[in-house]
């Protein structure tokens, strides 16, 4: 069988198994069980797809396979990776795992809970393995629509109006998106010349150039507000501010991802000539959303407020780095998405457990919390170092390449871009630190705090796992460097055209 | 060349002790952690100590000069086709140097701390912190390449900034630590956008390409041109900018004076022996290329350095706490060092500047660590920082009253101490290059005699306080590392160190100056009792001085109020100025904008909901009204 | 076939049954008296079916089929929606239609 299948036969299984488990300590057990034989799926895939490179396969996608499933319009069912996906379905299946870990004392509605969260992982491994247009369409709404339920019901605060105003902006996304991939479908000529959506296949026969400086901005802008791209950003405080713990980890983690890598897999490689055409005005954009993130971080003071901010800074980066159109940059927007991925995960996760022992979230109101929760302290400055680029932290080897690669252009527009994005790395300092300082350090100023329960074993399981690979890959970045690197070329080919 | 793989230990013991100490820090017994760590620096001492003897003295420098030797070298991250990251280990003359300076004082630091930490809360933490410490420099100084340089230089700022947060309670720590980080970070963007710049030009990071002496390496970065400069001094300015950054050069050095809110042993450390001259060391270690630009890019390195020594030599007169005049000494001492650089030449005669910076880049590292362990050890026992709180304490210590004059003496430049021999090559240095800044060295060695006598008599001479607790000497692992820096600080000067460091690697002889030597001499004598005179008995005399200049005085002693122009810069601009309106922007213009989509929507919705009245029948009308409608349409279709 | 009357002549009566019924429909408050009103537009069709079926295609029996099928569902339908009119009534005790607008947006 297709190793991909098993990739999304697993969550499937998993949520059919929810369905027959009674009362939360059951429905929590099969999750776990579910996701961790994802977990080690994802590295099978890892290790397969690494041995068959090897092995001295140079296809740009591995395992396909292709099912017809709607043969009037030609939708089929197409399967297939290269190295840029499997990193992100190993980075989905890490956070989906995190976020079991972290939800495993959820009280209300266990089972309903968790098949939705596993349900929005479905629909984020199905996009990553996908190669048609329409199928990694439906997965993407398959990932958008749990997240209306799950920040609906198990949300806090003005959950209602979060939930709707989330679900709102990334459906109006998709709408452009929906245009667009239509558009793309209808400029199409497959192999035996019918209209297909299949990625491989638009990409081989290309898409008329006027087409694409219609559809480039729509599918780019489509996908741009799932990566939280200025001036659509406004969904991800809200939103992140009521969804519960785990929703939070996995949209940051991943969800967002799904922005990014679309706009890279879609939009750049089907459209190579426009994205060429009309990369300043999103590079003005998204170089502006990473400094206005960081700035707008600097005022906030819940903290996922600020790790939202953040995120709209790390994420512009993405979309920075995609725009500058070159290997290296992209390497980078490629490895910024892992490493933002896992590290907000692992913020969202540490506010989350912060949140349940202080029921606060505002920074003034926390104080000197190293001393009584030394293990979440440390995780948070952790992260935090890795949220501002500390060499041996993921981080650092994703922004350098993003730099680098960005360097790369010679011309005074991108330098001064890209010398603005580098700036950020100094305001981002400004608000780490700044939180770092005031929360965890000095005085314990609430005597309650001095009571607090330390982290318990399935807090720091799911902690663990997101901390540990952000440290593997800030200090052996080569080999994940170097098998997102020999991916890209398909869409340098592309762009060569 | 071969036989140096064991030096991949000195980098990676540390970082092992690390990670050790740190994960088990809150489990571990804290005197055990205590003696893993120093147990750590004391191998990679003799692993650094055999190098430098398997590299200086097993052999006489060969034909072409000291050899460069790359026993460990590996590519880290691949950017593009060409442009690869490695990391490596690098033995040159300077980097040798530096393992020494970093092992023999890392050391004694790690030593030193067993004492003075003792009981601590965090004292795992403080040993996996300094080990972390001791492994980035390390692995800096040892870098083969510019990048390799930048990844340990962040590390060795998140070292500084952990461990002058050590005190994580104390709110002043904390924020001194984060001004350290946020200035150096700061500087350091400074750094990077001069390593993209300079690294697009040459297409590489590595030393040996980019300091070619034939500048095939550097050729295009200067001949590009930028706003009137080449590119490749744009480059090294930038990158400058960098070492001024963690050197604390004016202007960006207001965090060091701060960062003596860590632990006194950390600051002789950190903060005056090792990773403040990093700064100096990037420079010296890019001297060749900074010495093929045409542009002013030297010079800019020494008029700064000038400027910060001599800013910082006058601010030392007036501060009272005794840490901070030692943290303005060291920014003081630390120009001297760029100073000398920036007007040294390349090879022979003309590197002399080279050399002296290196020769009292590695003196400073001795007494400057034996001051700060001496001041600790009078905190120690007095339990404040401040000056006034002292006084006659050589009475109560007298072995760090001894080792304290000796580091006094060899700051101060007296013959036979470290530091004479050191600043003389200096003065020469500037003397030969230009006659400004020959006097602002001479200024400022007179200076340095003053201050630092003010600090010795206020301490141990002066009023007897008739302390609450009599001040004890400090237990054993204190003072032997104390002796042992004394004993450096006194003959580390009689190092020919012309014969071993020199630009171009190729032995220099070298010669004291009398002229120079004697003029030096006399102006830090009349420094020397210029404070005896004043300090030496408690008397009203000092006070009346400072009345007397008034304004002028408290300027000076406001630190010239650059502080609190860096504030209003970020209270004002940056926080005030950006970061509020740009969140007041998100949420009342961007946010709002959307919001009010949403809004319209609403509006549209309640206009037209009356239709929905609920009544049934008024369905029906419109259904039936509706098929009538379409009949006679349709009808009407037909019929044509 | 019915001797002496047209096609037009029960057109015309099955029309007006029709009308009367829409009319009594949209105009009557009484939830029974629209029930009737039902009634009367679905045997207009009704009629129509048979009549169409007898005039124009005698020799096939679909239009009488599709009255008798007409007959069982308007039973079944009455049946419930009585249901409807009591349960409504034992809630709200009214049978006025415009007592029941909970319906709307």
């Amino acid at each position: 069988m297709n190793i991909l299948l098993l990739i999304l036969i697993i969550p499937t299984l998993t949520i059919l198994a929810l369905l027959f488990s009674k009362g939360k300590e059951q429905a929590r057990l099969v999750s776990a069980a579910g996701m961790g034989l994802q977990f080690v799926a994802a590295f099978y895939l890892l290790f397969a797809f690494l041995q068959e490179r090897a092995a001295g396969n140079t296809a740009d996608m591995l395992f396909t396979s292709s099912y017809l499933w709607f043969t009037p319009l030609n939708i089929r069912f197409d399967l297939g990776v290269d190295g840029v996906s499997v990193a992100l379905i190993l980075l989905t299946a890490i956070v989906s795992l995190a976020g079991v870990f972290i939800s495993w004392k959820m009280e209300d509605l266990a089972k309903e809970y968790f098949v939705s969260l596993i349900a929005l992982a479905t629909g984020v491994f199905g996009f990553f393995v996908t190669l048609d247009l329409f199928t990694m369409f439906l997965f993407y709404e398959l990932a958008v629509i749990p997240m209306y339920l799950l920040i609906g019901i198990w949300g806090s605060g003005p959950k209602e109006y979060s939930a709707m105003k989330l679900t709102l902006m990334l459906m109006g996304g998709s709408a452009f998106l929906l245009v667009g991939l239509l558009g793309l479908y209808f400029n199409s000529t497959g192999v035996e010349g019918q209209h297909t959506f299949n990625l491989m296949e638009i990409a081989a026969s290309g898409i008329p150039v006027e087409a694409q400086r219609l559809f480039f901005p729509l599918t780019f802008v489509g996908f741009g507000v799932l990566g939280a791209m200025f001036p659509f950003h406004t969904w991800s405080p809200d939103g992140h501010a009521s969804a519960p713990t785990a929703v939070s980890m996995l949209h940051a983690g991943v969800l967002m991802k799904l922005g990014g890598y679309g706009c890279y897999r879609v939009a750049v490689f089907l459209m190579p000539q426009a994205a060429g055409e009309m990369a300043w005005f999103f590079i003005i954009l998204t170089g502006f959303s990473v400094i206005y993130g960081a700035f707008g971080a600097i005022r906030q003071t819940d903290l996922k407020f600020i790790n939202a901010y953040s995120s709209v800074s790390h994420c512009g980066l993405v979309l920075f780095a995609i725009l500058m159109l070159n290997k290296t940059a992209m390497n980078g927007a490629i490895l910024q998405m892992i490493s933002h991925g896992l590290m907000t995960a692992l913020f969202f996760a540490l506010i989350g457990m912060l949140y349940e022992r202080t029921h606060t979230r505002i920074v003034q109101e926390m104080g000197g919390l190293m001393k009584v929760l030394p293990f979440i302290s440390a995780c948070y400055v952790i992260a935090g170092l890795a949220s501002l680029g500390l060499p041996g932290l993921s981080g650092f080897v994703a922004e350098m390449s993003i730099f680098f690669g960005a360097f790369e252009h010679a011309d005074s527009f991108h330098r001064v871009w890209t010398i603005l994005a580098v700036s950020a790395i100094v305001v981002t300092a400004v608000y780490i630190l700044r939180v770092v300082g005031a929360m965890l350090m000095g005085p314990i100023t609430n005597p309650e705090y001095a009571h607090l329960p330390a982290a318990s074993w399935y807090e720091k399981t799911g902690a663990l796992l997101l901390l540990l690979p952000i440290a593997a890959i800030g200090m052996a970045p080569l080999w994940l460097s170097e098998m997102i690197r020999y991916s890209l070329e398909p869409v340098i080919r592309q762009l060569g055209m | 060349m071969e036989g140096y793989s064991y030096t991949i230990w000195i980098v990676l013991l540390p970082f092992l002790v690390f990670l050790l100490t740190g994960v088990s820090s809150l489990r571990i017994r804290p005197q055990l952690a205590g003696w893993i760590g120093t147990g750590g620096i004391l191998t990679t001492l003799v692993l650094s100590l055999y190098t430098a003897a398997q590299y200086f003295l097993a052999s006489a420098p060969p034909e072409g000069g000291w050899p460069t030797v790359t026993p460990l070298d590996f590519t880290w991250l691949k950017f593009s086709d060409t442009l690869h990251v490695h990391m490596g280990i690098l033995l040159d003359p300077i980097s040798v140097m530096m393992l020494v300076v970093i092992s023999v004082v890392s050391s004694m630091v790690h030593i030193y701390s067993l004492g003075y930490m003792k009981g601590e809360h965090g004292f795992a933490r403080y040993y996996a912190f300094l080990s972390l410490f001791s492994f980035s420099m390390y692995g800096l100084v040892l870098a083969t390449n510019l990048f390799q340089i930048y990844f340990f230089w962040e590390l060795v700022g998140v070292s500084s900034y952990l461990l002058i947060g050590f005190y994580y309670d104390r709110p002043s720590a904390v924020a001194a630590a984060k001004k350290a980080f946020i200035v150096t970070r700061f500087a350091d963007f400074g750094f990077l956008v001069g390593i993209l710049l300079l690294s697009w030009h040459s297409g590489t990071f590595d030393f040996a390409a980019l300091t070619n002496p034939d500048g095939s390496g550097i050729a295009e970065a200067a001949s590009a041109t930028f706003m009137g400069a080449s590119v490749l001094t744009w480059a090294l300015v930038l990158i400058f900018m960098g070492g001024a950054g963690k050197s604390a050069m004016f202007p960006l050095h207001i965090w060091l004076p701060d960062a003596m809110e860590g632990p006194t042993p950390v600051s002789a450390l950190i903060h005056a022996a090792t990773m403040v001259v990093a700064g100096v060391y990037l420079v010296a270690r890019l001297f060749p290329v900074y010495h093929m630009s045409d542009g002013p890019a030297l010079d800019i390195v020494a008029w700064t350095g000038a400027f910060t020594a001599l800013f910082a030599a006058v601010i030392a007169i007036t501060q009272e706490d005794i840490k901070r005049v030692l943290a303005y000494s060291t920014m003081s001492q630390i120009g001297y060092m760029m100073m000398a650089l920036g007007v040294s030449g390349y090879g022979a005669e003309a590197g002399l500047g080279f050399t002296a910076s290196m020769f009292h880049l590695f003196t400073h590292a001795m007494f400057k660590a034996l001051l700060f362990l001496g001041a600790g050890a009078v905190i120690h026992a007095v339990h404040s920082n401040i000056m006034s709180d002292m006084g006659g304490l050589r009475r109560y210590l007298p072995l760090t009253h001894g080792t304290f004059l000796v580091a006094c003496l060899a700051i101060a430049g007296i013959p036979p101490f470290a530091g004479f021999f050191s600043k003389d090559e200096i003065l020469t240095a500037t003397m030969h290059k230009n006659p400004v800044l020959y006097g602002v060295a001479l200024l400022v060695a007179g200076l340095t005699a003053l201050y630092m006598f003010r600090l010795y008599f206020r301490i141990f001479w002066g009023e007897d306080r008739r302390y609450e607790h009599t001040p004890h000497e400090a237990p054993a692992a204190m003072w032997v590392p104390l002796m042992l820096l004394a004993v450096l600080s006194t003959v580390g000067g009689f190092i020919p160190f012309g014969h071993f460091v020199t630009a171009d690697h190729l032995p220099v002889g070298s010669h004291l100056d009398l002229t120079i030597a004697l003029t030096a001499g006399g102006i830090s004598v009349a420094g020397i009792l210029a404070a005896m005179a004043l300090y030496r008995k408690p008397s009203a005399q000092p006070d009346r001085i400072a009345e007397s200049l008034g304004g002028l005085y408290r300027t000076v002693s406001r630190k010239f109020y650059i502080d609190e122009l860096y504030q209003a810069v970020t209270k004002k601009v940056l926080f005030k100025g950006i970061a509020w309106p740009v969140a007041w922007f998100d949420r009342n213009v961007v946010d709002a904008s959307m919001n009010g989509i949403a809004w319209l929507t609403t509006r549209a919705a309640r206009a037209i909901k009356g239709i929905q009245s609920g009544q049934v029948q008024h369905y029906a009308l419109s259904f039936v009204m509706g098929t009538v409608a379409l009949a006679a349409l349709f009808i009407y279709w037909l019929k044509r | 076939m019915i001797p002496g009357v047209s096609l037009l002549e029960i057109l015309t009566v099955s029309t007006l049954m029709f009308f009367i019924g829409v009319y009594g429909f949209v105009t009557r408050r009484n939830l029974i008296t629209i029930l009737m009103s039902l009634e009367l537009v679905l045997n207009g069709a009704a009629i129509n079916f048979v009549a169409f079926n007898k005039y124009l295609y005698p020799g096939q029996p679909a239009g009488q089929f599709f009255t008798l099928f007409l007959i069982a569902v308007a039973a079944a339908e009455v049946a419930l929606a009585i249901a409807i009119v009591i349960n409504l009534y034992r809630r709200i005790k009214s049978v006025e239609v415009e007592n029941v607008n909970t319906l709307k947006h």
